[in-house]
């Protein structure tokens, strides 16, 4: 569904060009909900801006559904961490712009009822003549989870987007999400740094090392049945196993470079996605 | 807290009366007092004399100030003739010009301060132009003016001019120099539209004249409101010295006319007017403008 091959992210400094991300290897398959975890200021949300569109590639591809991707389109769909609202719009209206974007063909009515359906999904039924200064951070989240649904793109990407809200409203947001893509399994790239948030959400986590040259580190599978229930994921063993090992990961290997460590040794999960890239890794040779 | 309230409400009306008080009195102790004195003259017969003396001999007193201006102010839309009209008649004509001026001044400047704000290229182009003209006073460009639009003449029916060349340079002048802080706030307010903004349109790909009307212009509003408010201001300053080179009646020319006139009581009329209207100006565009920062 999407292929990244190879990204590289540089920049030009005064004292020469600055590698954020380096070699950055990724497919994610259909209907699947993929998140990458790392510090703050690795570069995992410049690779979801480059998967965005909205950060050129430096180097390397990425196919979207078969195709090669260039600059943004609605067939991305994206949550901010900040939800970016136009603040002289109501919810209703600024879910509509991306609507009347998408549906062109569509009659008003139809438009309309779109956009009532899913702002009424996340929870704004009442509140969706609003405007953004009048609802809550969280509410507002939730109108952006929804302008990015509305769209019904082929790919969601979501760049920490419940990063800025306390961890109730969190939790709520994190099954709004869920439900909303228990209807409709789109294809997800979450950026977040909490690692709570990604076992639950997620089919795979993709574990990214410290930047700069910020490649990947591991991956984990994370094996538990959908539709997932919170309560019952916290009660299972492995949750806590799956847990420590993204711990882990943070403290005490992101500083390990898989490209330049030649006694690198893969994780099951990540030599299966390192087996389906033409990539030569050091250890991966050997 | 009732009492505190009485206090502040007290005080915002006490002070400021306090200090016209003051300025009133330090007006009064440097203007000219008439000193009247007796005396025979050559052919034996009683004269009164008058004789000013004072700090600043012919500054009029607050009081011969009011005596003399009364008339205008008690019947502000008489006209006795062409030279001798209320004083808001007066400043009614001027607000007809500034208006016109600064219409052309908004409808020219937000488009440069827009091109300013998204294009570094033109800003690269045109910032040292701009730079150089701002400055210039509107006594400076008023000539200009003139011999631009020398060839202007619009005569109605009865074969007079309604719109001359002067008008055309009334017009210019205030324009031109009115224009200034809608372009500069403008393109401040267009480089300053959050890049969040900016991004849900890339993402939604929105067409070129919708992100300008849906996302840019409403980002911008509040610095073109402000632009709006200063530029009304100047529009307002620079009239009076359009009027006195000109010629045009209003309420600058009647301060010059008046001047020529030997009256000087009415060039305090005429200052404090043109002040009290540049304040309502000030103070009604800001509530304009304050509605659109709440967006």
């Amino acid at each position: 569904m999407l292929e990244l091959d190879r990204l590289w992210k540089t920049y030009d400094t005064p004292k020469g060009p600055a590698t954020i991300v380096k070699n950055f290897n990724l497919k994610l398959k259909e209907g699947e909900f993929a998140t990458l975890i790392g510090h703050s200021g690795c570069g995992k949300s410049t690779v979801l801006m480059m998967v965005a569109g909205l950060s050129d590639l430096s180097q390397g591809n990425m196919i979207l559904a078969g195709r090669e991707a260039s600059g943004p389109g609605p067939d991305r769909g994206i949550v901010f961490q900040s939800p970016c609202l136009l603040p002289w719009m109501t919810a209703f209206e600024n879910v509509m712009l991306g609507a009347n974007q998408v549906y062109y063909t569509a009659s008003k009515a139809e438009r309309r009822q779109m956009v009532e359906y899913y702002l009424t999904i996340v929870g704004l039924g009442d509140a969706m003549h609003k405007y953004p200064s009048e609802l809550s951070q969280g509410m507002r989240q939730r109108v952006g989870i929804a302008r990015a649904f509305v769209l019904q793109p082929k790919m969601l990407l979501l760049d920490e987007p419940f990063g800025m809200l306390d961890s109730l409203t969190r939790y709520e947001l994190q099954e709004v999400l869920l439900e909303l893509w228990r209807r409709n399994r789109i294809t997800t790239l979450m950026v977040t740094h909490d690692v709570d948030e990604a076992i639950f959400l997620s089919d795979r986590v993709v574990m990214m090392t410290d930047g700069p040259e910020a490649e990947v580190g591991d991956i984990l599978q994370i094996p538990f049945e959908r539709p997932r229930n919170r309560k019952q994921i916290m009660e299972d063993p492995r949750y806590y196993e799956l847990r420590e090992r993204l711990i882990t990961f943070l403290n005490d290997k992101s500083h390990i470079r898989p490209s330049r460590d030649p006694k690198f040794v893969p994780s099951p999960d990540m030599a299966a996605e390192l087996a389906t890239h033409a990539v030569n890794f050091p250890a991966a040779a050997a | 807290m009732m009492h505190l309230i009485q206090r502040f409400k007290l005080e915002s009306i006490l002070l400021p009366f306090c200090a016209i008080l003051v300025c009133g009195l330090l007006w009064y102790s440097i203007a000219g007092k008439s000193i009247i004195t007796e005396k025979i003259d050559d052919f034996g017969d009683k004269i009164k004399v008058t004789k000013r003396a004072g700090l600043s001999a012919d500054l009029p007193t607050p009081v011969e100030t009011w005596t003399a201006s009364k008339l205008y102010i008690e019947q502000p839309f008489a006209k006795r003739g062409e030279l001798d009209q209320g004083i808001l008649r007066f400043t009614w004509m001027s607000l007809v010009l500034v208006v016109q001026g600064y219409f052309i001044a908004l409808v020219i400047g937000t488009p440069i301060g827009f091109f300013l704000g998204l294009s570094k290229k033109f800003t690269i182009a045109f910032d040292p132009i701009i730079q150089v003209l701002r400055p210039v006073s509107p006594l400076a460009w008023l000539p200009l003016g003139m011999i631009l639009f020398s060839g202007v003449k619009i005569v109605n029916g009865d074969g007079r001019t309604v719109f001359g060349a002067s008008d055309a340079a009334a017009l210019f002048t205030i324009a031109i120099c009115a224009m200034w802080p809608t372009v500069m706030n403008t393109a401040v307010g267009v480089r300053a539209v959050p890049q969040d903004y900016l991004n849900v349109a890339k993402v939604l790909k929105l067409s070129k004249s919708k992100t300008l009307w849906k996302v840019l212009v409403p980002a911008t509003l509040p610095y073109m409101f402000t632009g709006f408010r200063l530029s009304l201001g100047i529009a307002w300053l620079v009239i009076v010295a359009v009027e006195m080179l000109t010629g045009r009646p209003g309420i600058g020319g009647f301060l010059w006319q008046q001047y020529n006139a030997n009256s000087y009581a009415h060039i305090i009329l005429c200052i404090l007017t043109i002040g009290v209207v540049g304040y309502v100006l000030d103070r009604l565009m800001s509530v304009v403008e304050s509605r659109f920062k709440t967006a």
